[in-house]
């Protein structure tokens, strides 16, 4: 997973009622993701446009999005045929490595959130919310205007960028 | 030897045993014992081996440093013939013993073999589909026999996933049923249909409401098959795949109580209150059925070695049981399932569904007192696992049973009050 930059719990946390249906979210996940981390390229570059962490449902009024909980008893390691689906040790969240994954789709079964997607960009995997650890602040929470999505410590505190 | 816990068996049951135990005592000796000769292998994933989708080392869901971070002493290629439970030992093939304090037994499943003349003259070319040394075995003698039509017998789950691995490298392939359909086991009528379809148009024949009666060979390798309805179909390989019950070889004579399974009480705990069992030839308790059942699914195994290895370490945690649950893609059609997807008795639930034939979609839910106890995802099952939470919470779905069916049914077509618990996340772990 190269240089991890967090070594601490957090989470994310939805306010659905804060949702103005945007979708802003799930664009800076996707670009989060890409090889470029650029915009334009991640959209319409060569390179292939990653598949989002995220989930947006909308219907009339009420619109929110949702990703990995990251749980504490997680259905989807249980369930992982291969050892592809994971607990990071330092931060305890579920991290998914997809060169070890077949795509069996029992982490899709498992999840009662359904936030797991299958991914068949490159080869047949699972994809999921990773919460940006690659990165000081998870995309979805520091691109979301209307603070719909926030992100909180093991305490529940919020934590705000810097 | 003296161990303070003894594992029988390295499968999933035995790992996640091994990583409860560790959670809770960071020193007691752990030791397992396998009659396999290999670190660590995904049991599922040899029909992948056998499709070529995975090489050997790809198949171990834990890695040797799994072992040896955990101090966990693997005595390999060891039979665990039987357990003295009066003297809390257990004896090896070859006559060595090991003294233990806490004992798992997850021996897992056998392969049933069904009574077939002639079978016991053929000394090559018969073969079951449960572990990986057999699957290697089955490819040598593929190469060396050149063989290009298989017949595989049983055509429930593990049958249908060796066909698949078979037709990935190129195979020919004759299934026989006894059920009037496919994966009867599994799914309902609908769901066998659309699957024979997609199977019909690979490399493969389907010959339902028949068996095998009878075997012929020719120079010691299988010549023939003879069905029961008087149909010969030439055969230089036959894999056996009519189903797997509960290895309880080891249990045998001794005052461990069974019955299809090893029983357990809800700590995963048998009779015997040192001694344990997990997994595929254990009988816990089931979520849907309200009583006990014997679940041979990967998650089941998981969870129970798990509650098996913090009870056996001394923290005492409860098995809620879970629910039969399968994921399982063939020839290009996944396919999701939970719970009961054919009630014997339809008249008494309440069943939703959908389908789209040309797509190979199909979605059935199963209702009873309005919460959903069994559902079939088929062609599409992208958020399955929400029905996964809905079946375990057993919430009400009158307000919204509209939606079930709906194409953009998720957390939003649920309860305000539910769905609020679900956004707002669950806890971290130490």
């Amino acid at each position: 997973m190269g240089d991890k930059k967090i070594n601490k719990p957090r989470r994310i946390i939805i306010r659905e009622e804060y949702c103005m249906g945007c979708r802003l979210c799930e664009v800076w996940c996707i670009v989060a993701h890409s090889k470029s981390k650029d915009i334009i390229k991640a959209y319409k570059g060569q390179e292939p446009r990653p598949v989002s962490g995220i989930y947006f449902e909308e219907r009339g009024a009420i619109s929110f999005t949702l990703q990995c909980r990251h749980c504490e008893d997680a259905p989807c390691l249980e369930a992982c045929l291969t050892g592809a689906m994971y607990r990071d040790k330092k931060t305890g969240m579920v991290l998914h490595n997809k060169d070890k994954c077949v795509g069996c789709w029992m982490c899709i079964m498992a999840c009662p959130y359904g936030v797991i997607k299958p991914d068949f960009k490159e080869k047949k995997v699972a994809s999921k919310c990773d919460l940006c650890i690659e990165r000081e602040f998870p995309a979805c929470v520091e691109h979301c205007p209307n603070e719909a999505i926030i992100l909180v410590n093991k305490k529940g505190e919020r934590i705000d960028k810097e | 030897m003296k161990t303070k816990y003894l594992i029988i068996g390295n499968s999933v049951a035995g790992v996640y045993c091994i990583e409860a135990i560790r959670e809770v005592d960071k020193r007691g000796k752990i030791t397992v014992v396998s009659d396999e000769n290999i670190i660590n292998y995904s049991r599922p994933l040899i029909s992948y081996y056998l499709g070529g989708r995975v090489t050997k080392e790809e198949m171990a869901f834990r890695d040797e440093e799994f072992y040896r971070e955990n101090e966990v002493q693997l005595i390999l290629n060891r039979k665990a013939v039987r357990i003295l439970v009066e003297e809390n030992r257990i004896e090896l093939s070859g006559g060595e013993e090991i003294e233990f304090e806490k004992l798992l037994i997850s021996s897992g499943g056998e392969p049933i073999l069904p009574p077939i003349e002639g079978i016991e003259k053929v000394k090559e070319g018969v073969f079951t589909f449960t572990r990986l040394e057999e699957v290697d075995r089955l490819i040598d003698y593929i190469q060396a026999n050149k063989i290009e039509e298989v017949t595989v017998l049983g055509a429930g789950l593990i049958g249908l996933k060796c066909t698949e691995g078979l037709l990935e490298r190129g195979l020919r392939v004759n299934i026989i049923e006894l059920a009037d359909r496919i994966l009867a086991n599994t799914f309902d009528q609908e769901a066998s249909r659309i699957l024979e379809n997609a199977l019909g148009r690979k490399n493969c024949r389907v010959r339902k409401e028949d068996t095998i009666v009878r075997v012929e060979e020719k120079k010691g390798k299988i010549d023939k098959v003879i069905l029961r309805s008087g149909e010969t179909i030439p055969t230089r390989l036959l894999v056996i795949a009519v189903g797997v019950r509960p290895n309880l070889g080891v249990v045998k004579g001794t005052s461990i109580k069974c019955n299809r399974g090893v029983l357990v009480n809800d700590f995963m705990q048998t009779n015997i209150k040192n001694i344990y069992a997990a997994g595929d030839m254990t009988e816990a308790k089931d979520f849907l059925l309200q009583r006990k059942s014997v679940l041979a699914i990967w998650p089941t195994a998981a969870r129970q070695g798990k509650i098996a290895g913090y009870n056996m370490a001394g923290k005492k945690k409860k098995y809620n049981g879970l629910f039969i649950m399968n994921s399982v893609e063939l020839v290009g059609v996944p396919t999701i399932s939970f719970g009961i997807t054919n009630p014997p008795d339809p008249e008494n639930f309440e069943i939703l569904a959908r389908k789209n034939e040309g797509e190979n979609y199909y979605r059935k839910i199963v209702l009873k007192d309005n919460r959903i106890v069994g559902a079939i995802f088929m062609g599409k099952i992208e958020r399955a696992g929400i029905f996964s939470g809905l079946i375990r919470d057993r919430l009400d779905v009158s307000s919204f049973k509209d939606d079930l069916l709906s194409d953009d049914f998720g957390l939003l077509v649920l309860p305000a009050e539910y769905r609020k618990h679900m956004v707002r996340g669950e806890g971290f772990t130490e």
